[in-house]
């Protein structure tokens, strides 16, 4: 049957129509041969602009269609879906971007409407030569793992659990509770953190449905969403699990506060670290000793590590205001004759019953004094903190029994490793990287992988587990649909071409091509291949064609081109 | 219009006021000189008056506050600019006025003829380095005229020859590196003195200079584009010799020391264990360490112009307090690796000390002490 194509020419409102004469791109594309019909509309993506593609599919008989609109990242996907609904085959559509690439781009009409007749034309080429192509579908093993045993990870254990599937949760140290179990109270509450964790994990380890491997690391990680094969190793013993879906939840570690020699950290005993001052906390009760000797002047110093370029480390850590709030609090209720000194830069009380906390610390007699400290040095047995008060303008040399740095938040040293391991891109702070700020907050660029708690960047218990908890359901989805979709642009191997030498092999990032040891060709695992195209490219025996971007597809949109 | 035109030349607008900048200011422990509250004035207030701000004068550059600043900004650039709008004003206190002049004139600050420069090298076998050499020895402005300094430059002359080094000087032909000339904020003196000891250096194939002072060092380092040949402060290439074992330290010096870092060797250009490895080899020595080392060592106030400029407040000097925190280390010797900082610790050290008190000491002294 000759091919019948449909052209849909989108205004966007005045987005494109401002600029492209959209009545002349028709009028062109209506004279293009194999074209049975060609229209222009406000905006193609609405529900009548949809319905106008469908009614023409039935009643024209078109074989294809091409959307001239906005860039396929935006609404291939919706004109897919049209075409399906009115039995064509979804990959029968061809988009031409005279939007992002047209009508944006240029001021004049004269320049951007022989522009969008080019890129249709083009499109019309590349349809004509279109192909049906399969959409398949792989089962989904219904198990998940979740790497880390902290808070995120315990959380997101339990949620998947609770809803009724298996969760391998694996942890690296012997213990469960990671930086949690070394805290003492919980900001703004004040709410002792022993018995909170304790309880999480008795559930965790109770739990039927959750597998508790402690003491053990992933090692290796293969397949794709739906069946992935992890390699765990505890000792020296292996171990293949298979899950349906991952959940990351692996933590991050403190600021070395000795990256900033000029606070003495190391040097000093005397100078400590805000997860130090926890332990100091808890472990004496209702008193607080230094050497023996209760502090009478206890000084707290914001953004050790954080919001400094100096050390690499632009971002705030989120948590450090009102932990160093929380923990000057604590010192004035234990010595309420000591001084209590916060040295700030910005207070950033931004969460629920934030400010009112920060408000009851200053009431209690907490002295916040704004400028952020320069340098420690030794003053006999004590310590001299140098500053400017910058509401003063002067500088000023504080002494002190105590200096407890608000070290902030890093990236785990080992997470180069997790992301080459796990595929996980990471953003310029050096976190794992979620799909999109906004709207995919907790998956990965690797489908079937998740993001829970600090591994992904700062913040605190209550905003860990709420990530962790949207990381647990968005890690079920797959599973509980059973099914999941697979692409179905892929490459494909012409195994006569073929000579099996690997190039192909080595340069996959999906790790979908090998070698078949009986017929001595590669062959292609079509549910980790992405279409991305890269070994078609490569091949030095053009032995693989990437289908939907054939070379013929892409000579025929060359050729009307130019 | 100053103050926006400063903001916009140094990037103002990203400082967060965080007081990192004055709050390590070794000025700011003894004068009203506040850099921090100067980049807010000069982002705040269009007509912001600087031609009134004497305390510019007092800022000796070492550079705390560019190392500490977390935005990355560069304080010490900023008041450098800053100064260069006073000089361009013709406001210059007269003492810094007649070592620029000097300098124009003599290619030294020190208003000394030209043509002794290499008098101190009289009857040492030094070569110049036109006679060819791989290493040259950039002598610099103090240690070829200041009679103290003059010590250092013989000493680093003894070991160089003990160690076989082939090396050459530049004599009369070589004029100061700039440094001093740009961090008064006199951007054009400094280039015409980059300028004429760039075509001085562009005829002689070397394969290395070594510097005395660490503001020479800084400057060919940092501030000198396309040098054909490595730079080094002399405390690593000295460092070097002793490791390889051409520079035997056989003799015993008895001392206790401690080690004054200097701001443009530690803070500026992290040169913080070469100096240290010299003092650890020299055989009998026990180094002590002073509280304030290496990031948080306190400067002698000798940089930035102020060899020639007392500031607002001559009457208390950082150099008097790290004698008396070297006095009570129970160290006998206060070594440094600068002609500035020997120079004012040495000043300070006999109002502290008195005459036969502690001795201030560059390395190099020590070094051939133990030949």
């Amino acid at each position: 049957m000759a091919p019948r194509i449909g052209v849909y020419i989108c205004h966007c409102g005045v987005n494109i129509a401002a600029t492209v004469d959209v009545e002349r791109v028709t009028r062109f594309a209506q004279g293009l041969p194999s074209v049975a019909i060609a229209r222009d509309y406000t905006y193609m993506c609405s529900d009548p602009g949809q319905a106008l593609i469908k009614e023409d599919i039935k009643e024209f008989g078109l074989t294809k269609v091409v959307v001239a609109s906005c860039s396929p990242m935006m609404h291939e996907p919706t004109f897919r879906g049209t075409i399906q609904e009115a039995g064509l085959n979804p990959y029968c559509l061809e988009m031409a971007n005279i939007r992002e690439q047209c009508s944006w781009v240029h001021e004049e009409e004269e320049e951007a409407t022989p522009k969008a007749i080019q890129l249709v034309a083009a499109a019309v080429g590349k349809a004509l030569l279109l192909e049906p192509l399969e959409e398949r579908r792989a089962d989904v093993t219904p198990t998940a793992l979740v790497i880390g045993g902290g808070i995120a990870g315990m959380q997101a254990s339990l949620d998947i659990a609770k809803a009724g599937f298996q969760v391998y949760l694996v942890e690296k140290e012997p213990r469960l509770g990671g930086h949690l179990a070394q805290l003492d109270k919980t900001f703004p509450t004040l709410e002792s953190v022993a018995p909170l964790l304790a309880e999480e994990i008795k559930e965790v380890e109770g739990h039927p449905n959750i597998d508790l491997l402690t003491s053990t690391e992933v090692v290796g990680l293969e397949g794709y969403i739906g069946n992935f094969k992890v390699i765990c190793r505890a000792a020296d013993v292996t171990r293949e699990l298979k899950v349906g879906t991952i959940v990351v939840a692996t933590g991050y570690d403190l600021f070395d506060a000795r990256l900033k020699p000029e606070y003495g950290y190391g040097v000093y005993g005397k100078v400590i670290t805000g997860l130090e001052f926890e332990r100091l906390a808890s472990s004496s009760g209702s008193r607080i000793w230094v050497k023996g000797k209760e502090p009478q002047d206890v000084v707290f110093i914001q953004c050790v590590g954080s919001r400094d370029k100096s050390v690499g480390q632009e971002y705030c850590s989120r948590i450090c205001c009102m932990y160093s709030a929380k923990q000057a609090l604590l010192v004035k209720e234990m010595l309420p004759q000591a001084r209590v000194t916060v040295l700030y830069m910005d207070v950033r009380a931004y969460g629920k019953g934030f400010e009112e906390f920060y408000d009851q610390v200053r009431a209690k007699g907490v002295i916040y004094r704004r400028g952020n400290p320069s340098e420690i040095y030794r003053k006999g047995e004590r310590l001299v903190i140098r500053a400017e008060d910058t509401l003063l303008g002067e500088a000023v040399q504080l002494e002190a029994d105590l200096v407890v740095l608000a070290t902030g938040i890093t990236p785990r040293r080992d997470s180069p490793k997790i992301a080459n391991l796990l595929k996980l891109p990471r953003s310029p702070d050096g976190f794992f990287m979620e799909a999109h700020p906004k709207l995919r907050p907790v998956d990965t660029v690797t489908r079937g992988i998740y993001l829970a708690g600090c591994c992904q960047g700062p913040k605190d218990i209550a905003d860990t587990v709420a990530q962790a908890k949207a990381a647990a359901a968005s890690a079920m989805i797959p599973l509980c649909q059973g099914q999941v979709k697979v692409e179905a642009v892929t490459s494909i191997i012409d195994e006569e071409l073929c000579s099996g030498c690997g190039i192909c092999a080595e340069i996959c990032v999906y790790d979908a091509l090998s070698l078949h040891e009986r017929k001595g060709v590669m062959t292609i695992n079509e549910v980790l291949c992405k279409g991305c195209g890269a070994c078609a490219a490569a091949c030095p025996s053009k032995a693989i064609e990437l289908s939907h971007f054939t070379p013929a597809q892409i000579l025929a949109q060359v050729d009307a081109l130019v | 219009m100053e103050g926006q035109n400063l903001a916009q030349a140094y990037s103002l607008f990203e400082c967060i006021q965080c007081g990192r900048c004055t709050g390590g200011c070794p000025m700011s422990l003894k004068t009203r000189f506040n850099i921090r509250r100067l980049i807010y004035e000069a982002l705040v207030d269009e007509d912001m008056d600087l031609q009134s701000k004497e305390v510019l004068w007092d800022c000796t550059t070492c550079a705390t506050c560019t190392l500490r600043c977390p935005k990355g900004l560069d304080p010490t650039d900023i008041v450098i600019g800053m100064r260069s709008i006073l000089v361009d004003g013709g406001r210059i206190p007269p003492t810094i006025r007649d070592a620029l002049k000097s300098l124009a004139i003599r290619g030294n600050p020190l208003t000394m003829a030209r043509e002794e420069r290499a008098d101190w090298a009289e009857g040492l076998g030094v070569k110049e380095i036109s006679e060819g050499a791989k290493v040259l020895y950039f002598v610099g402005c103090s240690p070829s005229y200041d009679p103290r300094v003059q010590k250092v430059a013989k000493a680093l002359v003894q070991a160089f020859k003990k160690a076989d080094v082939d090396f050459g000087i530049l004599g009369n032909e070589e004029v100061c590196c700039g440094s001093e000339a740009r961090r008064v904020g006199e951007t054009g003196l400094f280039e015409m003195l980059r300028e004429m000891n760039l075509e001085t250096l562009g005829q002689y194939p070397m394969e290395l200079m070594v510097t005395i002072s660490p503001h020479c060092y800084n400057t060919f380092q940092n501030e000198y584009q396309g040098l054909d040949f490595k730079v080094q402060h002399y405390t690593q290439f000295v460092a070097g010799l002793i490791e390889e074992g051409k520079l035997p330290l056989s003799k015993e010096v008895e001392r206790v020391v401690t080690y004054q870092d200097p701001c443009f060797l530690g803070k500026q250009n992290k040169i913080f264990e070469e100096p240290r490895k010299i003092l650890e080899s020299i055989p009998g020595l026990e180094l002590r360490e002073l509280d304030r080392s290496r990031e948080r060592s306190l400067c002698c106030e000798g940089g930035g112009g102020r060899m020639w400029a007392e500031g607002t407040n001559p009457e208390e000097r950082l150099a008097h307090t790290r004698v008396q925190e070297a006095m009570d280390l129970g160290a006998e010797v206060l070594a440094t690796a600068c002609p500035f900082c020997l120079l004012t610790l040495e000043d300070a050290a006999k109002t502290v000390a008195g005459e036969d008190g502690l001795q201030v000491m560059d390395i190099m002294e020590l070094v051939v002490e133990a030949l």
